[in-house]
Parts: C-alpha cells; sequence; structure tokens
C-alpha cells in the first residue's frame, strides 16, 4: 500500500514540478537587453574579462589556424552589407575602384593614404582561414592582401594610441535621419598582428563587391563582424568615445561585444 | 508485505550529508545552468542549423539538424530536419505563438533569454554565466578534493560497480535507499556530469571561440572542427537537460523535504536501520 501511494505522490509532484518549469522562461529577464540596466552593466563586465583573459593566454603575434587548399569546398558566403547604395561607393565601383584611397589617419606622426594598384604592389599574403559569423556559421576561404602592420608603420603611430578605428563605405543602417556606417575597431595587437591583412582578393579573384570590394580587413582571431568590408580609412585614437554609441563599431554599439574573440 | 521501513514514527539518525562547498556550488550551478541553457537557446536561434566538420556547408550539405519555417498553402508550418528526417514541430520549433501573429523562431520566445531575438543580449548573458560556472567547477574540485566529497560520493569504487545490477533493480521498484553517502547509481551519474559532461561543454564551448583556437588549435582537431564542437555543446546541452529531468524526478520520488532539507541546510535523514555515527542527530 505504501508504494501505491508513492508512486501516486510522486506522479502528482512531477506534474506539478514539470508546470512550473515550462513557466520560468518568459520574458521576466528581457530588461537584461537594456544596456542602461545596471545588472545588464555588470554582466557585460565578463566581456572584458573574456578579453582580458584571452590577451593574458594568448600570444600576441600567435597565428590563427590556417587550412589548406582542399579545405575550400566553397564560395565565401556573404552576409552583412551585400552591396552599398551610397553615392560614394557607388561612384567608385562604376570607376572600377581606381579613384579609391586607403588612409590612415588620426594619432600618427604623418597621414598616408594609398591606391588600390600601390596595395597591390605591396608585399601580399595568402592565407586559408576559417571565417566565424557571430550567428554560428563558419565558412572557410583563401583571403590575399597587404599586412596592415608595415602600412601602420610608414604613418608612425603616435605612442598615446590605443584603438584602430575602422571606418567603411557601406550604409549598414537606413534611418529617416540618413544612413548609419559601417565602422568597427579593435586594438593595436590585432591592428599589428601578422594575418591581419588588407585583403583585396578572395579564393584566387579579386575581392567581390559582396564581400568588401574594395578591400576588406582580416582579423583572423575574431568574429565576422570583426572583418570589415569596403574599408577606406584606419583612424588611430585613444578613446572609442565620439564614434557612433562610443562603444567601438556599429554591432557593437547595438550590444555585441567589443572584442569579439569569443 | 510491512517491512520496518514503512512503519509510522521509525526513523534512522539525522546526519550531516552535505557540505557548505556543496551546497553553495549547487545551487550557483542551478543558477547558471538556467541562464545558460536559455541564452544558449537564444544563440542557437541566430543560426538553427548543426554540422560536423571545421565548417558550415552551404553549396554542400553537412548538417545534420536544421530548424525552419516554411510557408505553405495551411499557414506557416515549423518542421526540424534531423538526419536528413524532416517532422513538423508547428507549435513548438520552428514555428510557435498565437495563430494571427506567429513567431518564427526556432525555439520559441518561452524558452529563451530575452524572449524575443537578441542574440548580442544572448551573448553577453551566456558568456557572464560561462565565467561563473567555471568558477564555481573549481571551486567544487577544489573543496570536493580537500574534503573527501570526491573521493566518499563521487567517484564509484569497485564496490559500487559490482552494486550496481542490485541497486538499478532496486531504482525500478522505486525502492529507494537514504544511507549515509550515495548509492551506486548516483555516484556514476553524478560522476559522469561532473568528469565527462561539465568537462566537454565547457571544451567545447571554448572550441568555438577563434581566439582560443589560435592558441590551442589542438582541440579543434580533439573535436573534430569548430562545427562539430558546436555539434557536441549543443547534444551535451541535451544530455545535460535529460540529467536534470531525471535528477529532479528522483527528488522527487526520494522525498523531495527531505532532499532539499540536505541541500539547503546540510542534514539529511536517513533510511531507519543505517548506523549512526559521531555528530549524527536522533
Amino acid at each position: 500500500m505504501s508504494k501505491l501511494i508513492t508512486r501516486r505522490n510522486f506522479l502528482r509532484s512531477s506534474v506539478v514540478a514539470g508546470s512550473g518549469l515550462v513557466l520560468a522562461g518568459c520574458d521576466q529577464f528581457n530588461f537584461l537587453a537594456d544596456q542602461s540596466n545596471p545588472i545588464r552593466q555588470v554582466v557585460e563586465r565578463a566581456n572584458v574579462l573574456t578579453y582580458q583573459a584571452q590577451r593574458a593566454l594568448i600570444g600576441e603575434q600567435t597565428l590563427a589556424r590556417e587550412y589548406s587548399a582542399s579545405e575550400i569546398r566553397q564560395g565565401q558566403r556573404p552576409n552583412g552589407s551585400t552591396d552599398p547604395t551610397t553615392p560614394e561607393y557607388q561612384f567608385l565601383r562604376a570607376q572600377d575602384f581606381v579613384p579609391y584611397r586607403f588612409t590612415v589617419k588620426g594619432m600618427v606622426e604623418r597621414e598616408v593614404s594609398f591606391s588600390l594598384d600601390e596595395l597591390r604592389n605591396m608585399p601580399a599574403r595568402s592565407q586559408i582561414t576559417r571565417h566565424d559569423c557571430v550567428e554560428g556559421w563558419s565558412c572557410i576561404a583563401k583571403w590575399t592582401g597587404t599586412p596592415l602592420g608595415p602600412i601602420l608603420d610608414m604613418a608612425r603611430v603616435k605612442p598615446g594610441a590605443r584603438y584602430a578605428v575602422y571606418h567603411c563605405f557601406d550604409n549598414i543602417q537606413r534611418t529617416i535621419s540618413g544612413d548609419i556606417l559601417y565602422y568597427t575597431s579593435s586594438d593595436l595587437v590585432d591592428a599589428y598582428h601578422p594575418q591581419s591583412i588588407l585583403s583585396y582578393g578572395l579564393n584566387d579573384q579579386p575581392l567581390p563587391v559582396a564581400n568588401g570590394a574594395p578591400v576588406r580587413l582580416r582579423i583572423e582571431r575574431a568574429l565576422g563582424y570583426k572583418q570589415p568590408k569596403y574599408l577606406h580609412t584606419v583612424e588611430l585614437v585613444d578613446s572609442l568615445e565620439g564614434f557612433g554609441r562610443g562603444r567601438g563599431g556599429y554591432w557593437e554599439d547595438t550590444g555585441y561585444d567589443w572584442y569579439g574573440g569569443i | 508485505m510491512t517491512d520496518i521501513k514503512s512503519l509510522p514514527g521509525s526513523q534512522g539518525p539525522l546526519i550531516y550529508r552535505q557540505s557548505i562547498w556543496t551546497r553553495i556550488t549547487h545551487w550557483l550551478w542551478v543558477i547558471c545552468l538556467f541562464f545558460l541553457l536559455l541564452t544558449g537557446l537564444q544563440i542557437f536561434n541566430a543560426h538553427p542549423a548543426l554540422y560536423l566538420g571545421q565548417e558550415s556547408g552551404f553549396e554542400y550539405d553537412n548538417s545534420i539538424l536544421r530548424i525552419g519555417a516554411f510557408n505553405t498553402d495551411a499557414g506557416p508550418r515549423g518542421r526540424i530536419t534531423l538526419f536528413g528526417q524532416t517532422f513538423d514541430t508547428t507549435g513548438v520549433l520552428g514555428v510557435s505563438g498565437p495563430k494571427e501573429r506567429p513567431v518564427f523562431t526556432a525555439f520559441p520566445g518561452a524558452l529563451t533569454i530575452p524572449g524575443y531575438r537578441d542574440l548580442a543580449t544572448g551573448r553577453v548573458v551566456h558568456f557572464f554565466f560561462a565565467w561563473v560556472f567555471v568558477g564555481t567547477m573549481l571551486v567544487w574540485f577544489v573543496a570536493s578534493l580537500v574534503n573527501g566529497h570526491l573521493r566518499r560520493d563521487v567517484v564509484p569504487r569497485p564496490a559500487d560497480l559490482k552494486a550496481l545490477p542490485s541497486d538499478i533493480a532496486a531504482h525500478a521498484r522505486f525502492r529507494l535507499k537514504h544511507g549515509r553517502s550515495y548509492g551506486p547509481l548516483q555516484k556514476l551519474s553524478y560522476f559522469v556530469v561532473f568528469f565527462v559532461l561539465f568537462p566537454l561543454i565547457v571544451l567545447t564551448g571554448l572550441t568555438m571561440s577563434p581566439g582560443v583556437n589560435a592558441s590551442a588549435p589542438w582541440m579543434l582537431d580533439l573535436f573534430g572542427g569548430r562545427q562539430t564542437a558546436r555539434t557536441i555543446h549543443f547534444i551535451v546541452m541535451l544530455l545535460l537537460v535529460a540529467f536534470f529531468v531525471v535528477h529532479v524526478l528522483m527528488v522527487i520520488a526520494a522525498g523531495p523535504i527531505n532532499e532539499l532539507r540536505s541541500m539547503i541546510t546540510g542534514w539529511y535523514r536517513a533510511s531507519p536501520g543505517t548506523p549512526t555515527g559521531e555528530g549524527d542527530k536522533p
């Protein structure tokens, strides 16, 4: 008899516990999406911890894995902006990017700028790497370009500079008060990393518009939103305030973490 | 067939079973795993497919699971494709919510944090609790090594393995013995959780980090590629959810008040006949 009661009680309690679980999700944690919420700000400190831990544990020059040619099994999947519609970009595109200039400015001894042909004539590096989108997917492709570090050295970065801000042509978001242009940023470790190249070639072809023509920066140890397409200017700064909402990038301004290495 | 166990008024000794370290880490894990699960499903919803290998096939198919929504003449339908087999999951996966205003996410909003699409917030909260989770693991491991919990209650001994068949039979008949230490099945399941599932879910999570990949490319090889690691991360999540369900059912079956008390105050009422020891209360 005792066994029967136990089993009946067991089933009844299980149903109660189970229905509690179903109600568990719901919307009571939506406040965590509010960037001004103090709890959200505490939770976001974990991103700083991740950044500092990875910088402390991963060598500054340590390379991202490079794959073999046989592991390129498909084209590079484009997403984000794939066809910028600003007049400035469409003009350059119509001119085959001949008037394009890549510029380094900000906290540098001398501002420098280069045409696409000049970039192509600089020492080139090719790397077959895996592109990891923050959404979760990955895609392997061969990127060809010239390393950013030596170009920064030509401009002679001033000692106080802490970040490189990457300015792009593409209007990632169109609002009633005008276009929002894509930008992102990195520390100088990522800017000077040997695999950080101004890529103008993809899978042995000129970089297509959908993938960021004429120049896309690769930061191979970070997620896709740290690989700015349609790049025209690198600005050296000591603070990210004053750009967008001050969080260091278009996606970063919407709440994505700045470092992007996880 | 009345035995002494079911006689009212007869009870075993009250024993101090759970140390403060076990109790604190237990409830920290409860909080962590709750947020990790619901933000994890939010992150999964950003690309609701799982693959085998280094990359995701867009021009070929290396997926083993896809969840999606499709419009049909009868309205939108949710579907899951698992190893090439497609099942209709309308209402739960792919398409959920009211018919007039359906929600097109893989997992429904009731199972995600936030309750709507917000990958950025999902990631921020996921990584916060991932840090707390790993910190709790370290505290638990050191404390349990020092206070003997590991040796006494978690790592199965040869005698436990020998007693396993009879323990399984006892569980099947709902005859649960409340002893001083854990039974063989309990030990084995906690051992698997602590030393297989927890490390696996942390390591596969780290293998998805391009930063970690650079310094520890061996992890990519260990799990067979970043996308395989992501798939294993998902499977281990399912196993932990299964453990959670069984764990809670067993607590209910074994006497929820006594079990909960032991995980809050540390004191546990053992079965009648349990030999009393030093420090026990009547």
